[in-house]
């Protein structure tokens, strides 16, 4: 499934000039983003520990390119870029990593459990492979109620969740129930500083797919289009009742595990050289300016508005007032009997 | 004087013996290195318990040496035979651990924040805690399983538990929650040495806490409660970082008059049942203060043996200090309201004393 790259160029073309402005700016929007929230969290403003996904855009971008409200993801600890190209604001989500009241899940989540539901963003997951399983179940939602949209579901995982049992039993339950899900590994070479050499048993984890009669794909993490292109196969599989798809997509994390890791202990320079040099957004900047689909002017205005807009997020989050004492007890159940002095 | 087969007394005790102050973390490492070190059977198994290898030469990198450093350094003296990076397979690896202790060895299971061993429970339930009683003795399990526990560093819902009566419940399981170095150390070297399968719980918050700790080798026994401080008016009962809690609380206390006895269980399966009633007898009320959720706790455990045993000596409801039913919240504030701390042991000491 490796396109070469005549072939993404000719693909580029027919993606239209709105998607293509969407898809530079929801990756530019992560980079900004993670950059930003890093920033924030050496300033102390963060409340926890928290996981930069920048270098890994071009995944959560080309997948979400082919999904609306309607359509479903589950996400990790490294769930920042999975949110932002599943259309979540920005300002909401830096507030809820700063703990506020004006958070996403009002400042009780933090960064590693991040959620929309309006957006079909099932939550950011803290318990390495236990978010893919809930994937499984949107897609069986889906399936269950056919309803006109076909929704189809993304599970969003990494190359060391892959050793999780659940994400075994999850690829057999959703083959034989054919369901609508696409099981999305972003093989970043690592899980922590464990290198996925060391930890899973094939150079290919696509190939494990194949065990559980499910198609499975390597992408060049890299590069937007590749994950498009592929992507937009695997959705239109599932949106057709087919079933699932796995895609592994090739990439590499900028910074180290979380906030404070310092990934040189474990990771060559040269590795990180290689990987920057096919930097998704630098490398979208040469194709469309190189084919004239976009001018160096728009790609620049759309950063300068991106710049604004993460501004803005900072200070709203900043600014924004810490959660009540009582938000310490809500939602713990939709009901329950004795509510306040139960739960005390 | 103390020796490697004997245990340690308990509270202060151990004055002139030759030791230093050290970090809990410290006294948990060196732990584990001493006890490797007897017993070539002992061995580690964890995720990023060294962390990373070197792609060329496949030599390990200790980059990582477990959160908190833990295991840190451990790995250049003993091999990647003896500690074992795994992959995120916990179901996998402590399933497998408890096959390699039935059969001979004495693992030691790293599972890195206490909420993942939920991943791999049915093996610990089903397999660790009753093979000894399904096979009538045949066979035991010498396995040591250890985690960080607690909140109040911000890992919010999934990273942050203490739900110690979710294993004190299982017979056949052994748990233990050390609340300072010396103690850290007595019952790390005592877990790894007991024939049954031992939980180690090791709150965030005692991490970095400093602490006497001797030279020499010892170990403290499993199921005894220490006290930390003696009194005669109320009885504090801490576990794992509410002792330290139930401590600074007797402090405030004493400037209000009230002479707080703090016991720290040290223990949680089996428990100090003697110290509590002996205390509790002599003081004639209690206050049990726990950072686990309150429903099903050991506090509420704690409670019914005192009501059982020692209900003709209170003079005053058995009270607990709990967290709230309810997950760890991720913001500080809340946090911080979630967990037990002196404040709340203070003022629901003052409730029942007059
Ligand atoms: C069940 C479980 N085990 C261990 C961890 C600790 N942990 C958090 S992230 C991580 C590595 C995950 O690696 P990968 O799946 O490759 O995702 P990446 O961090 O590379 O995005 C580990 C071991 C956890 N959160 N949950
Ligand atoms: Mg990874």
């Amino acid at each position: 499934m490796k396109k070469n790259k005549s072939e993404n160029e000719k693909k580029s073309v027919s993606i239209s000039p709105k998607k293509l402005r969407w898809l530079y700016s929801s990756m530019y929007r992560i980079r900004r983003f993670e950059e930003t929230m890093l920033e924030q969290t050496f300033k102390g403003n963060a409340m926890g520990v928290t996981h930069p996904s920048d270098g890994q855009e071009a995944g959560p971008v080309g997948i979400c390119a082919h999904l609306t409200d309607k359509d479903w993801i589950g996400s990790t600890h490294r769930g920042h870029g999975h949110c932002i190209a599943k259309g979540l604001e920005t300002n909401r989500m830096m507030a809820e990593i700063m703990g506020r009241s004006t958070g996403q899940c009002h400042g009780k989540g933090g960064s590693m459990h991040i959620a929309d539901f309006s957006k079909g963003m099932l939550g950011a997951n803290a318990i390495v492979g236990a978010s893919i399983p809930l994937a499984v179940g949107a897609a069986l939602t889906s399936k269950y109620k056919n309803n006109e949209k076909k929704s189809v579901a993304v599970a969003f995982f990494g190359d060391g969740a892959t050793s999780q049992g659940v994400l075994h039993e999850s690829m057999n339950l959703s083959s034989i129930w054919k369901l609508p899900v696409i099981f999305a590994c972003e093989n970043n070479g690592y899980a922590e500083a464990t290198p996925s050499w060391y930890a899973v048993s094939t150079d290919d984890i696509a190939s494990r797919a194949e065990g559980y009669g499910i198609p499975g794909l390597q992408v060049d993490g890299m590069d937007v289009f590749s994950v498009y292109d592929a992507a937009e196969q695997a959705v239109k599989r599932a949106r057709s009742g087919e079933g699932p798809t796995f895609l592994e997509i090739k990439t590499y994390r900028y910074h180290g595990h979380f906030h404070a890791d310092d990934p040189k202990k474990y990771r060559k320079q040269e590795e990180e050289d290689y990987f920057k040099s096919k930097d998704c957004l630098i490398s979208f900047e040469e194709r469309v300016t190189e084919s004239g689909l976009m001018t160096s002017e728009d790609l620049n205005e759309i950063r300068n508005e991106i710049e604004e807009e993460i501004k803005k997020a900072t200070d709203f989050a900043l600014t924004s007032p810490m959660p009540d004492h009582d938000e310490l007890y809500k939602d713990v159940y939709v009901e329950y009997s004795n509510s306040l002095l139960g739960l005390r | 004087m103390i020796t490697s087969t004997k245990s340690l007394p308990l509270g202060p005790g151990y004055e002139g013996v030759r030791g230093k102050k050290i970090r809990y973390r410290d006294a948990f490492n060196s732990t584990l290195r001493a006890e490797m070190e007897l017993d070539p059977d002992v061995f580690l198994i964890g995720e990023d318990i060294s962390g990373g290898f070197d792609k060329d030469t496949l030599e390990p990198l200790d980059a990582w040496g477990g959160p908190f450093a833990a295991t840190k350094g451990l790995i250049q003296d003993f091999g990647p035979e003896r500690v074992r990076d795994a992959p995120i397979s916990e179901a996998g690896f402590i399933g497998a651990a408890i096959g390699a202790a039935l059969t001979g060895l004495r693992p030691v299971v790293d599972v890195m924040y206490f909420d993942f061993i939920t991943v791999a429970y049915d093996q610990l339930l089903s397999n660790a805690a009753k093979s000894r009683y399904m096979f009538a003795g045949q066979t035991k399990v010498p396995l040591t399983l250890f985690a960080r526990s607690g909140a109040g560093t911000g890992h919010a819902a999934q990273h942050s538990e203490s739900f110690y009566s979710m294993l004190a419940h299982i017979p056949g399981l052994k748990v233990v929650v050390p609340s300072d170095p010396y103690s850290c150390k007595g019952l790390l070297a005592a877990s790894i040495r007991d024939d049954d399968p031992v939980f180690v719980v090791n709150d965030k918050k005692l991490i970095n806490l400093e602490g006497f700790v001797p030279d020499q080798s010892y170990t403290i026994q499993l199921g005894k409660g220490r006290y930390l401080s003696r009194g005669d008016d109320v009885t504090l009962i801490g576990m794992s970082y509410t002792s330290v809690v139930c401590q600074e609380a007797s402090k405030i206390l004493l400037e209000d008059g009230i002479n707080a006895e703090v016991i720290d269980m040290l223990s949680l399966s089996p428990f100090d049942e003697e110290i509590i009633i002996e205390s509790v007898k002599k003081t004639n009320r209690v206050v049990i203060v726990d950072e686990d959720t309150p429903r099903a706790s050991m506090a509420s455990e704690f409670a019914a043996i005192i009501s059982d045993k020692a209900f003709d000596y209170l003079d005053a409801p058995v009270k607990r200090v709990t967290a709230p039913h309810t997950p760890v919240p991720y913001n500080k504030n809340l946090e911080e309201a979630f967990m037990p701390d002196a404040n709340d042991v203070v003022a629901t000491v003052k409730s029942i004393v007059d």
